[in-house]
């Protein structure tokens, strides 16, 4: 009795999370005339890529598609991820390996700086950007999400770098190898999956990001794929088929990543509290 | 985590050579210089830049780019903002909402917490992916969706209302026809949609930190308070809370900044910065900057509001955080 009543809650529980993205996935592969109809149909009886082929064939603007958008959001989000990871993976070596000191004061800036309202931000990092003369690129993105993104780069790395034995240095060291070979050679195939986890969250904020490319990027060409969205999809009278299949590409790749490591996410989050 | 590097005072550090000590001690410092330029530039930097501008009348992007002189005005800005009768509005909204937010998400992220604890394998498993969903939606993309949901033609939401019996409908809310029903016309009921969106999107973050702070609770003190007769409510006030409260502490610290800044759900589900009843901070003080004319020193200012009330709780956030680390 107590066993099904535990299990009928985790199936709403279930339901609830789940049915938002059930629900985007589902309209998208609808005719448009079973979206609009008045009885909502809770499987797609007519299942079809219509909606798909409509945004990646048409123009959204004359001479800029859909996969154009795609492709300024990839570019900003692989450059954030390749900058960020490289700076990251120097800084943390720098907390996890050495002691010195203002090891500490640079470890609580790190907690501080992610702290900050990046809301607070925009307008400042505007004016830097007009001076700058980036107003309009995607650079002036990259360089905004490289910021955002590599504090809890560099905390979630320093876990990864100080579970390295550090033995192995230590040995390759008798053997000879420069710091330099050390940190090629060894350090960093054994840190590697490390980083593909931090970088998995980097790629995420810079490709969710929204307010920063709605300000910076004014020229429709260079649009990200989260303010085409917001400014063509977003009017009055949507026509909502499109508007799911341009949902669900946009969020298939951050579920598939996202589920690669949300372990980490809450290690590195609540940090040392659930140690236990 | 031991050092690697000695420090200069040991003895054995004064006996090496002095070129090999000053290589050493540098290298922390060389590999820390590109990410301290990056933090210091792109978040620091704008950080005082918006306390500075604050202080300024700025109304075009000529004055931004330095090609035109900048008025200073003082506090200026801040009184103009605080003696209008607005301020108080977006104010209420905010700490309201993210009263409301941090205290919903907070409850149901607990109480998913505790049943995944208590589920079956096969079953935890099912139901934490489904959660780890909504966890993983963008935020823009998952916002949408719940405004299809609310649209006020074929959205599910409209269809049920008009799926209710017409009587039923007609005594409880008025009318029996919700076609064409603005669901996001009155501030109270887009905040309440707002809400759900956010508790949405933010309650698997917790129900996965308290499970995972479950998981690292010996289970014997349970079963043994079990044994002994006591009620799920207070296992869970004298036994679990106890034990969690650091996890409890940062979790409320962290939705409560979290839900202080909200700004992409409420920019999609309002459309964009018109609707002015519905107002927080975070979106008040985008609109005075970049919605025409642009007035980027008041903006400033609201933004400077938000920091300095996030920077209260942060501080709470800071000296959780390494308490823990002490700890551990």
């Amino acid at each position: 009795m107590k066993k099904i009543a535990l299990n009928g809650a985790g199936l709403l529980v279930a339901l609830f999370a789940a049915f938002p993205v059930y629900w985007m996935i589902s309209t998208s592969l609808k005719p448009s005339r079973e979206i609009f109809s008045s009885t909502p149909q809770p499987v797609p009886t007519h299942p079809t890529l219509d909606h798909y082929r409509e945004i990646l064939t048409g123009n959204l603007i004359p001479g800029v598609s859909f996969l154009d958008f795609f492709l300024n959001s990839a570019l900003v989000a692989v450059s954030t991820v390749v900058l960020s990871g490289l700076v990251a993976l120097l800084a943390a070596t720098a907390v996890a390996r050495f002691r010195f000191k203002l090891r500490t004061s640079f470890l609580i800036m790190l907690l501080v700086v992610q702290m900050i309202p990046l809301e607070a931000l925009v307008i400042p990092l505007f004016l830097m950007i007009q001076r700058l003369g980036l107003y309009n690129t995607l650079p002036s993105l990259i360089l905004t999400y490289l910021g955002f993104s590599l504090p809890f780069a560099v905390w979630m790395l320093r876990g990864f770098v100080a579970a390295v034995p550090k033995e192995l240095e230590e040995a390759a060291a008798i053997d000879g190898a420069s710091r330099a070979q050390i940190f090629r050679r060894v350090l960093f195939p054994l840190v590697a999956p490390g980083l593909v986890a931090t970088s998995i969250f980097s790629f995420i904020t810079a490709w969710n990001e929204l307010i920063f490319a709605l300000t910076f990027i004014n020229d429709q060409g260079s649009y990200t794929l989260p303010v085409a969205m917001t400014f063509f999809f977003g009017r009055d009278d949507t026509n909502w088929g499109p508007v799911m299949a341009a949902s669900t590409l946009f969020t298939l790749p951050v579920i598939i990543f996202f589920l690669l490591v949300q372990r980490r996410m809450v290690s590195g989050l609540v940090a040392g509290a659930v140690k236990g | 985590m031991s050092a690697q590097t000695k420090s200069p005072e040991t003895a054995a550090a004064r006996e090496t050579p002095v070129r090999r000590r000053r290589r050493v001690d540098r290298l922390p410092y060389l590999l820390l210089l590109p990410a301290l330029l990056i933090i210091g530039v792109l978040l620091l930097w704008p950080l005082g830049q918006v306390v500075v501008m604050s202080f300024y009348r700025l109304n075009s992007v000529r004055q931004l780019r330095g090609d035109r002189e900048w008025p200073w005005v003082g506090f200026g800005n801040y009184v103009d903002i605080l003696s209008d009768p607005f301020f108080l509005t977006v104010l209420r909204n905010t700490v309201l909402f993210a009263a409301a937010n941090v205290l919903l998400t907070m409850v149901l992220g607990t109480l998913v917490g505790l049943l995944l604890n208590r589920l079956g394998r096969k079953m935890a498993t099912f139901v934490a992916s489904c959660v780890m969903l909504a966890w993983a939606t963008p935020a823009l993309t998952g916002t949408i969706v719940w405004k299809w949901i609310f649209d006020d033609t074929s959205g599910l939401v409209t269809w049920l209302f008009n799926a209710l019996p017409d009587g039923l409908s007609n005594s409880l809310f008025g009318r029996s026809d919700w076609t064409g029903y603005g669901w996001f016309n009155s501030p109270l009921l887009f905040f309440a949609i707002l809400t759900l969106v956010v508790v949405w999107h933010s309650f698997p973050f917790i129900a996965v930190s308290v499970l995972a702070g479950l998981k690292s609770v010996p289970s014997e003190l349970h079963e043994a308070a079990r044994v002994d007769g006591a009620s799920p409510w207070r296992v869970f006030w004298k036994i679990t809370f106890p034990l969690l409260r650091p996890v409890f502490g940062i979790l409320i610290v962290l939705s409560t900044i979290w839900d202080f800044k909200v700004f992409t759900q409420q920019f999609v589900l309002a459309g964009g910065t018109q609707d002015r009843p519905t107002f927080m901070l975070a979106i008040y003080s985008y609109a005075e900057a970049f919605s025409p004319p642009p007035k980027y020193g008041l903006g400033a200012a609201i933004a400077v509001i938000l920091t300095l009330i996030l920077l209260v709780v942060t501080g709470f956030y800071v000296r959780m955080v390494l308490r823990q680390e002490d700890e551990s």
